[in-house]
């Protein structure tokens, strides 16, 4: 659905976005992550058509965003970050305006269905400079949402929000999600982790990863490891375990649990189930421990680890010590 | 089309919202009610002197040209520019051109709002003297107010589009309006070419030249249409350019 080659913008001589390549499928919500100035909100505005790259290209629903601007434009919906809003309007004749220069039909009943969505039908007809900032988030976001668009864009929907509208704003995008294409930036990890279902990393303007949150975990930690407690004795489950392959290790910790680690993609939990399942072995608890997506955008945003060119594999940079982490947030 | 309408309509209805636009129209009005005033006065005193709608009018003129202009055109792009709705309204589908032209639009039917209550005045005049006013000047002040009106707003939207903040719009807008109003004086001292030019260009030289005198000239109808539609232009040309920085 979108489809972005080789995009690059300058500022001047700042090179805000830097030879960008990446790809959104229909009902995917991509997740744009990277620290405060990485080039998301650039990125952003160039995929919605408000500002050309200065090289690239970027295609939506196969139409560029260029030579097509209009065509584009009209099967998105976006959402920027300072959730820009007319004070002096009231929400109903906000989404009214909206939706007249996106040529609905029926427009009433689309503004009503899409506060609906937004459970803000009970506020229709306050003054936008009334809201409460959730509030005029959800207004901006059902602003985005008026014409049904295939592919919707939301710059850090959730910034500024309390915890409860930020959960609420969140179960909102997962449900849109569904249907829509979405494109979300956040500089919130957690919120990357639990909405979407892959992440771009950038960070000055360079991707640096690109994968499932699951996966970018998997392959920073490079290893995996799987914590398994027996009803049984421990140590009589070890050399069966130790034979299933891609196994690397099997001890039995402190706690009386056995910990297991593998190498590779592959997850190891089916086999080791069914392995002690066979061996008539209860298990009480299993689990996969995993890096924190936190830790793994630290590891791929250090300065050391920034790819020197296009070539080099932006997901399989090596962990190391992090000395960054001021300037990124987190919840 | 219906783009530009859309925006215009907005646009238009948010001066309702705009306690300044109050303040705009009341002053107008007021400074034509006082000279209204003061002419009838002076027409009772004397016996002999009849008030004269092109004089009475000028209290339209130049509280559009130095005051209602400047103010009410200075927030028009600059401060879509300031509060980011810029980005949400160029991101729809709506054409450069199609905003700057909806908001001169909106702008310009508040303006032609105004200007239309003005017409109690004389309507006043018309039963007041006898045996009525010259409707064929009424009708050439009019239309020369309202083209003339057409282009400063234009200009007035064009200096909006400059700026990210309404302030320095507004005192831009202002020194724009003394320079169009000033600009035909060296033509006075000049001659030849030079002295043409300067004439011409005076957006004043076309409305006293022509309307003023209850002549519609098709020349100055065309000039005040020109630098409406080149100021517009110029205007989307700024947006556009903002793009591409």
């Amino acid at each position: 659905m979108i489809n972005a080659v080789g995009l690059t913008k300058y500022y001047g001589q700042n090179c805000a976005v830097k030879n960008l390549t990446f790809n959104a499928k229909k009902g995917e919500i991509l997740g744009f992550l990277g620290p405060n100035g990485a080039g998301k909100t650039t990125t952003m505005r160039i995929l919605t058509g408000f500002m050309p790259p200065s090289s690239g290209t970027v295609t939506i629903g196969g139409f560029d965003v260029i030579d097509q601007s209009l065509e584009v434009r009209r099967m998105v919906g976006y959402l920027p970050e300072s959730v820009p809003l007319y004070q002096d309007m009231r929400v109903y004749d906000y989404l009214k305006f909206m939706g007249q220069l996106r040529k609905l039909n029926d427009l009433d009943a689309h503004v009503e269905k899409v506060l609906e969505e937004v459970d803000m039908l009970e506020r229709a007809d306050s003054y936008i400079s009334k809201l409460s900032k959730g509030m005029r988030q959800r207004v901006g976001l059902a602003q985005a949402l008026i014409h049904e668009p295939e592919v919707l864009i939301l710059d850090e929907p959730t910034i500024g929000l309390d915890p409860v509208q930020i959960i609420e704003v969140r179960k909102l995008i997962r449900q849109i999600g569904k249907e829509k294409t979405i494109m979300l930036s956040t500089h919130i990890l957690s919120e990357a982790q639990q909405i979407c279902d892959r992440v771009l990393i950038i960070n000055r303007g360079e991707l640096v990863a690109e994968d499932s949150p699951e996966n970018l975990q998997q392959k920073v930690l490079g290893k995996r490891k799987v914590t398994v407690q027996l009803a049984g004795d421990p140590q009589t489950a070890i050399p069966l375990l130790q034979q299933i392959e891609g196994i690397t290790s099997a001890v039995v910790n402190e706690k009386g649990m056995i910990v297991l680690e593998s190498i590779g993609d592959v997850d190891i939990r089916p086999k080791v189930i069914t392995t002690l399942a066979n061996a008539r072995q209860d298990i009480l608890e299993i689990y996969s421990e995993t890096l924190n997506l936190e830790d793994i955008f630290f590891e791929l945003t250090k300065e050391e680890n920034l790819p020197q060119s296009r070539d080099e594999a932006p997901t399989e940079l090596a962990p190391a010590e992090t000395d960054e982490k001021e300037g990124v947030e987190n919840e | 089309m219906s783009n530009i309408w859309t925006i215009a309509i907005k646009e238009y209805k948010s001066f309702f919202h705009s306690a300044i636009a109050y303040v705009i129209g009341v002053v107008v009005f007021l400074s034509l009610g006082i000279y209204f005033w003061v002419l009838l006065s002076y027409s009772i005193q004397t016996q002999a002197y009849v008030p004269e709608m092109q004089v009475l009018l000028d209290w339209i003129i130049f509280p559009l040209f130095f005051i209602s202009v400047p103010v009410l055109t200075m927030r028009t792009i600059s401060d879509e520019n300031r509060t980011g709705t810029l980005e949400l309204i160029l991101t729809a589908p709506v054409r450069d051109w199609e905003l700057v032209v909806g908001k001169w639009l909106g702008t310009y039917m508040f303006f032609l709002s105004i200007i239309a209550l003005t017409w109690i005045y004389p309507l006043m005049l018309n039963f007041i003297v006898d045996p009525g006013i010259d409707q064929s000047m009424l009708i050439a002040l009019y239309t020369g107010i309202s083209l003339l009106t057409a282009a400063i707003t234009a200009v007035g939207v064009f200096v909006s589009s400059l700026f990210k903040n309404p302030v320095p719009a507004m005192l831009a807008s202002l020194g724009m309006m003394i320079l169009l109003w000033i600009i035909g004086a060296p033509g006075n001292y000049t001659s030849g070419f030079v002295s043409e030019l300067f004439k011409y260009l005076s957006i004043t030289g076309h409305y006293y030249g022509s309307f003023y005198n209850g002549v519609i000239d098709l020349k100055d109808v065309i000039y005040f249409i020109s630098l409406t539609i080149l100021a517009l232009f110029l205007g989307s040309r700024v947006i556009e350019a903002r793009r591409w920085k």
